[in-house]
């Protein structure tokens, strides 16, 4: 679309630029300041430079939970971007049972983050949970606070539970969007099952799917409650990731220089990654719009 | 125009018919897997499952729960329920929950109704930098938010007030509504703005009386993951409030007492949390997969 | 290749059609032969799409049954039935060159690469795509990619038969002449039966052998151009094929009279006495403007002048009446009376053309 040069149309942004502006600069100007400071309680403060971020950078700590969560985020895409396309051409394609598989589908999206992670904590422990027990019952040892191992698996079941089915969602509405004589074509041309998805179903969708890859790493590269609430980041630091680490810096030990810095640099990968996604969106709509 | 849908280009004009044609066609089955509903029936067992374990629980006592295994429970009960309704403690959590939720909707749909309008229609200064910095912020990690959203709304006297955490809260919704609501606007044609006015619609008139039910599913669509987005949240809403605001999410930590957690009253807590999504996916559920389609989650 | 027969064919889109509305193809039975060219003619929303569907196997038929030579083909797929296909908007493989969307089909079919390599050639010389022909599919223009298309669906030699539904919408007219010339052109040279899909009458005459005109779910007729011209054998070929369309008026028809609101005609045959809604039909190129007085009186409202010919618009007692003036010919200001040629009046009864019992018409 032709879009016309109207300055004017600034007064129509501006109610979106002070909310925004209030409640993510005015935060954002606090870590900042923070960040460069040191205090010993009593809102006395120092300037301290650039210490807190020269002390983060040879924290093995924050390494680690730096490692963890891109182990993580790599392991639940792997996972669920797969998962998500493979339930997605399984759904049925009219009929009542669309509805009802939406419905059911889209339900763990709507579940509040810390009720998640409750779900998951019943349901795998050994004494009262049906995963828990099944698996004991089976004589597997399993054990989510005690054993890092299992503390991993738990969490990276509950996130591909949690979170496959916004994949599905959004690879199912990619494959609507193809128009059935493509399938007529490749039934006239012979295609197989494989060269349909890899030739129609998978070009068709990979708009979608670049969004899900995304939209996963970078939710799951926050992620916060569900772990927190099932392991608490445990057993040990086995399961904490950044932001767990970062909440318990800043929320639980107060440590506000330290914690200013560790945000800022956890801010600015994530603004590294928007950047990156953003660059290739708009791409993406330019060709697709040609 | 340009659009994120992934459509081949004359795919909006292929004829009903044809499509039609292909419903009835018994030979498409062909082209499924024929494991496609085994593939559904497993996923959806997966989904359903935790959720089942939970209601199951959520109708046993304590007693059964801790000493047994079963699968149904043996002595139904809604014990747990009459706790929660009875007790303001736990049914204010829901009335929180619900209070910021639909502020944080209506100030997320006022404010980027105009601004997503301004994004599809004009090209003014530093119109691509602002619209880059909004998403910026969905990408933002609520922990990096959670400590200075705290002092900033104790400074302005506003901690532990729904306004708060509603107004917290637009930190992602409000890039995220003026993003989905951009997509939608950007497909309805320019002429309809310029023959509004030549019709002599003023601004405002034409904005509500012709556009906003032009782009009707648009606001269902961004509505529903404003409402998604701030009830799942639990970070924020949790440092934001003490007492008079506080989510149900966060009054969950309260079964954890003296003698163990009550986990009846959790469960049946739980569950509760999830009938509001299950309603709104419920209403919603023929637009989902169109806003999903936008790709503009 | 082998000739199709249809046999009791009828398709309705619902599970359970009660009224003579449901069905989208009412019962026919047909026979096309081995190697011509058809033309299935007709307004949208006819059922030319779903017969060709079903033809092709993409869609089963509720009724009845499609024969390939002898062999009973109703239950079978596509792929079964060796048919190919060109659908009315480009479908393409867009992550493919041009080269591999038209060896697709061959290489599913496990053809050599040699004669994929030499045949890919071929077409794409065929549809002026040669140079394009290792470029990718994604970026070309919409009549590129139609071509594509049109490729995909001639790279087989062996088919049975090759369907095209109005595969020329989205090209352009300059281009649609020229593709459609190949098209005729690579019928005669393979002679593969084609079946072509058009709501263009031109598109559909110059094309084919034999045009097949389609009209609410049926077939109303099967013949070649001149047969649909001389002899319409319903009122909608009539209206339908000719430009204008055919003069159709209400009668009284007895032996070899047919009388009108206010005069009478003769006919070239005899006809029995006809009820019903009963009509003669005449092209307007078999009437003549007259002065004089044995013609049947008309108003001439205007007269349009085509090029070749003047059409002279004029209206009979409420009913338009079309004249075809050739060149070279006066129209005087006189003349206000119409002559039909009596071996081109047809009679419908109820639409249907009715044979003369007697002397056939010359």
């Amino acid at each position: 679309m032709e879009k016309t040069v109207n300055q004017k149309a600034w007064f129509l942004v501006l109610p979106v630029l002070v909310l925004v502006a209030f409640s993510a600069v005015i935060p954002l100007m606090t870590v900042v300041n923070y960040s460069v400071q040191d205090s010993f309680g009593n809102n006395q403060f120092f300037w301290a430079g650039l210490t807190w971020f020269e002390e983060l950078l040879e924290d093995d700590r924050m390494w680690g939970a730096l490692q963890r969560q891109l182990i993580f985020s790599g392991i639940i895409l792997a996972i669920e971007i797969p998962l998500g396309i493979l339930v997605a051409l399984s759904m049925p394609k009219k009929g009542v049972w669309v509805s009802v598989c939406l419905v059911l589908m889209a339900l763990p999206l709507l579940i509040p983050w810390n009720v998640v992670g409750t779900i998951w904590q019943v349901f795998g422990r050994v004494d009262i949970g049906l995963l828990g027990g099944t698996l004991a019952a089976l004589g597997i040892d399993y054990n989510y606070t005690q054993d890092p191992f299992d503390a991993w698996i738990t969490v990276i079941v509950m996130d591909v539970w949690h979170w496959t089915s916004l994949v599905a969602l959004l690879a199912y509405a990619g494959l609507q969007s193809i128009p059935q004589a493509y399938y007529q074509a490749a039934k006239i041309d012979q295609a197989s099952r494989w060269a349909v998805f890899r030739y129609i179903e998978l070009p068709k969708m990979a708009g979608v799917l670049l969004i899900a890859v995304l939209l996963r790493f970078m939710d799951s590269f926050m992620i916060y409650t569900e772990p927190f609430v099932v392991t608490g980041g445990g057993p040990g630091s086995s399961t904490t990731f950044l932001s767990i680490d970062l909440v318990k810096m800043a929320l639980g030990q107060f440590d506000l220089g330290p914690a200013a810095a560790f945000s800022i640099m956890y801010f600015l990968v994530i603004l590294l990654i928007s950047w990156v996604f953003y660059t290739v969106m708009t791409n993406l709509d330019k060709r697709e719009g040609r | 125009m340009s659009d994120a849908s992934p459509a081949a280009p004359g795919a909006a004009s292929i004829p009903g018919k044809v499509t039609a044609t292909q419903a009835r066609a018994t030979t498409g089955k062909r082209f499924r897997p024929s494991g496609s509903t085994v593939v559904m029936v497993l996923y959806l067992l997966f989904l359903f499952l935790p959720i089942y374990w939970l209601i199951n629980m959520s109708f046993k006592t304590n007693a059964e729960i801790v000493s047994s295994f079963t699968l149904i429970p043996a002595d139904p009960t809604i014990q747990n329920y009459v706790t929660i309704f009875t007790d303001p403690a736990w049914y204010m959590g829901y009335i929180n929950s619900l209070i910021y939720v639909m502020i944080n909707t209506v100030i997320s749909l006022a404010v980027a109704l105009p601004a997503a309008y301004a994004f599809s229609r004009y090209h003014f200064m530093g119109d691509k930098h602002l619209f880059f910095w909004l998403l910026t912020n969905r990408m933002a990690p609520p922990a990096v938010f959670a400590l200075p959203f705290f002092q900033l709304y104790s400074s302005v006297g506003l901690f532990d007030t729904h306004i708060a955490v509603a107004l917290a809260h637009c930190l992602f919704n409000v890039p995220l509504a003026v993003w989905i609501l951009e997509g939608f606007m950007r497909g309805v044609p320019k002429e309809i703005d310029e023959t509004a006015y030549i019709d002599g619609y003023s601004f405002g008139r034409f904005f509500v009386k012709i556009f906003m039910p032009l782009i009707a599913s648009g606001i269902g669509v961004a509505a529903f993951f404003c409402f998604m987005f701030s009830w799942v949240e639990l970070l924020l809403s949790r440092t934001l409030t003490a007492d008079d605001a506080k989510p149900i999410a966060a009054t969950m930590s309260r079964t954890q007492g003296a003698s163990g957690i009550d986990w009846g009253v959790l469960a049946a807590a739980g569950v509760l949390t999830i009938i509001p999504g299950a309603l709104v996916i419920y209403f919603v559920r023929n637009y989902i997969a169109k806003g999903f389609a936008l790709g503009r989650v | 290749m082998a000739k199709i027969t249809l046999s009791n064919l009828a398709h309705s889109y619902f599970p359970k059609p009660t009224s003579e509305e449901d069905w989208a193809l009412k019962e026919m039975n047909h026979v096309w032969n081995d190697g011509e060219a058809y033309a299935l003619l007709g307004a949208s929303g006819c059922g030319k799409s779903t017969l060709l569907n079903i033809i092709s196997g993409l869609l089963e038929p509720s009724e009845g049954q499609i024969l390939f030579g002898d062999t009973d083909v109703t239950h079978m797929t596509t792929t079964e039935r060796n048919i190919a296909q060109v659908f009315q908007f480009p479908v393409v493989y867009d992550t493919m060159t041009v080269r591999e969307n038209l060896a697709f089909p061959l290489k599913n079919r496990g053809a050599p690469a040699d004669y994929i390599r030499q045949r890919v050639q071929t077409i794409g010389q065929m549809i002026g795509m040669e140079v394009e022909l290792d470029h990718r599919a994604r970026g070309l223009t919409a009549d590129a990619k139609q071509k594509i298309s049109l490729g995909r669906g001639m790279v087989r030699e062996d088919v049975n038969a090759i369907l095209f539904d109005e595969p020329l919408t989205v090209i352009d007219p300059h281009m649609k002449w020229a593709l459609r010339t190949q098209l005729k052109e690579l019928h005669q040279q393979f002679g593969h039966t084609m079946i072509y899909v058009t709501h263009d009458q031109t598109e559909a005459l110059t094309f084919a052998d034999k045009v097949v005109v389609m009209y609410d779910g049926r077939v109303v007729q099967m013949g070649t151009p001149e047969e649909l011209f001389e002899t319409p054998e319903h009122t909608f070929v009539g209206y339908f094929i000719g430009s204008p369309g055919m003069n159709v008026l209400r009668a009284r028809v007895e032996g070899r009279r047919a009388a009108l609101d206010n005069g009478e005609i003769g006919l070239a045959g005899a006809y029995p006495a006809l009820d019903g809604k009963v009509e003669i039909g005449v092209r307007p190129e078999f009437v003549r403007l007259t002065d004089a007085p044995d013609g049947l009186p008309v108003n001439v409202r205007r007269v349009e002048d085509v090029g070749r010919h003047k059409i002279v618009r004029a209206d009979y007692f409420g009913s338009p009446i079309n004249v075809i003036v050739p060149e070279g010919h006066e129209i005087g200001a006189d003349m206000t009376r119409v002559l039909f040629d009596p071996a081109h009046v047809n009679v419908y009864q109820n639409d249907w053309r009715v044979a003369p019992t007697g002397q056939e018409a010359a």
